[in-house]
């Protein structure tokens, strides 16, 4: 959300672009489009949007991405 | 359901549902006509009620599936997607299971919800003139969001609904339509694996599904980003100030037996004086914390919302201890009010992060170690304070 940000540099949110198959769920999932395709990758365009909800985890056919809150 | 109300041969704009009639004269004189018309009279059972806003049913291979009117009556005003998860007092809930929208058929796309009463009414509304199945999970009338991070909005259970309903009886193809914000539960790929079918996200918002059906199911990027809108934050404040009245009534009890503490070991005149002044101070933390800030959220600066709790929860003080003229309690005492209302307001407005839909956890847990040894502190000068101002 543009007008409605929350803190920067919390997020636990972490992509491993090398198992990344480009199925581009992550960025269907995402309520804060915080992933864009840039290729056949995702990539991170708004790390501190993330909300940590886990929607791109629960959904990356390829635990390319991590969301680990309450442990940071 | 009563017959002679809907067998009404021409449905208007003016829907009956909801209101059930008394049986009098006129209406069981014409139940006898009617039950021969009323397609629904084959449903009653003893004991059950159909819901009001069951239309009529159509048959399948797996059995009669009731199809339920797009057009819900007023009662449906608020947007079920920000309540606070877990203080949802009121679980309306409507029956898992299948239902359908207007006339479908073996390839008509299967929409699935959560069985929160707010959040069905909302998707059948925005279904006028869509032919669709609609597999509704059971979310122990939850919404698509809070149940989605609680597990019931999830693969486990989609997948069993989908045995449940024989849906492989129902439609030809296997796909399903899955709202994006059930994502945080719903796995996709172990929902194919489990049962065939293939979760396709649709949009955040039950209004963009006509478009996004039309639109080859390809969801635009507004479609799938979530927003918090000024409507939205404030029609959940209520919610908000109704989770701090009991506190506050308690709070305000021990404040006016704090206040009548004085040179004179205790006096009454004190009590009711001072007291109100405590008690309007709170109130206007209250007022600030809980609906000034989440309303205005956007527009306080900052971005911890315990510090925009404290901007605003200043000039709230500060006007209405102005008005109330607390400066005749002395300079200690002004200070211990306004401490005293800007910490609660600080407090409260933390508290939101919990019903806003972009305040990641470990954002709020560093918020939370910053903030409350402040509003602490802030709380025991404030009590310090008014005690001294007292003598
Ligand atoms: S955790 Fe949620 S908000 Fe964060 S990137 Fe994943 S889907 Fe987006
Ligand atoms: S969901 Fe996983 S594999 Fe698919 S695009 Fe995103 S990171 Fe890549």
């Amino acid at each position: 959300m543009e007008d409605l940000r929350y803190l920067d540099d919390v997020s636990t949110l972490v992509l491993d672009q090398e198992k990344c198959i480009g199925c581009t769920l992550c960025t269907q999932v995402c309520p804060q489009s915080v992933f864009e395709m840039q290729g056949n990758k995702s990539q991170i365009v708004d790390f501190n949007a993330c909300m940590e909800c886990g929607a791109c985890v629960n959904n990356c056919p390829t635990q390319a991405i991590r969301v680990s809150p309450g442990v940071g | 359901m009563n017959p002679s109300s809907d067998t009404a041969p021409k449905k208007t704009g003016l829907s009956t549902t909801g209101i059930s009639i008394m049986p009098s004269m006129d209406t069981s004189i014409s139940t006898g006509a009617a039950q021969n018309t009323d397609p629904l009279a084959a449903y009653e059972k003893p004991g059950y009620k159909l819901q009001s806003f069951v239309s009529h049913f159509i048959r399948t291979e797996a059995g009669d599936i009731p199809v339920i009117k797009t057009r819900p009556g007023k009662d449906d005003l608020f947007s079920s997607f920000y309540v606070r998860c877990g203080i949802n007092r009121h679980r309306y809930a409507v029956a898992p299971g299948l239902y359908a929208v207007g006339s479908p058929d073996k390839t008509s796309e299967v929409l699935v919800t959560a069985n929160f009463k707010l959040t069905f009414d909302h998707l059948r509304k925005e279904l006028e003139k869509i032919n669709a199945w609609i597999l509704v999970l059971d979310t122990k009338g939850v919404n698509v969001w809070c149940a989605a991070s609680k597990g019931t909005f999830a693969t486990r259970e989609l997948v069993a609904r989908i045995k449940a309903v024989s849906l492989e009886k129902i439609v030809d193809h296997k796909q399903l339509i899955v709202p994006q914000l059930g994502a945080t539960g719903v796995s996709a790929k172990e929902v194919k694996k489990l049962s065939g079918f293939r979760v396709i996200f649709g949009p955040i918002r039950a209004k963009d599904i006509p478009a996004f059906l039309n639109n080859d199911k390809k969801a635009d990027k507004h479609m799938r980003q979530v927003t918090f809108t000024l409507y939205e934050r404030f029609i959940i404040t209520p919610v908000e100030v109704q989770i701090v009245l009991k506190p506050a009534l308690i709070a305000a009890l021990i404040l006016f037996v704090l206040s009548g503490i004085g040179p004179e070991i205790f006096s009454f005149s004190n009590a009711w004086q001072r007291g109100l002044l405590c008690v309007s101070a709170m109130v206007s933390g209250i007022v600030s914390g809980a609906v000034i800030t989440p309303v205005l959220l956007p527009f306080v600066p900052g971005r911890a919302f315990a510090l925009k709790g404290m901007i605003t929860g200043s000039i709230v003080a500060l006007i209405i201890l102005i008005l109330s003229s607390a400066a005749a309690s002395g300079a200690s005492g002004f200070a211990a009010l306004f401490l005293f209302s800007v910490s609660i307001s600080s407090y409260l407005a933390m508290n939101f992060t919990g019903t806003t839909p972009f305040t990641s956890p470990s954002g709020v847990e560093k918020e939370m170690k910053q903030y409350i040894p402040v509003q602490l502190g802030a709380l025991v000068l404030a009590a310090g304070l008014w005690m001294y101002s007292a003598f």
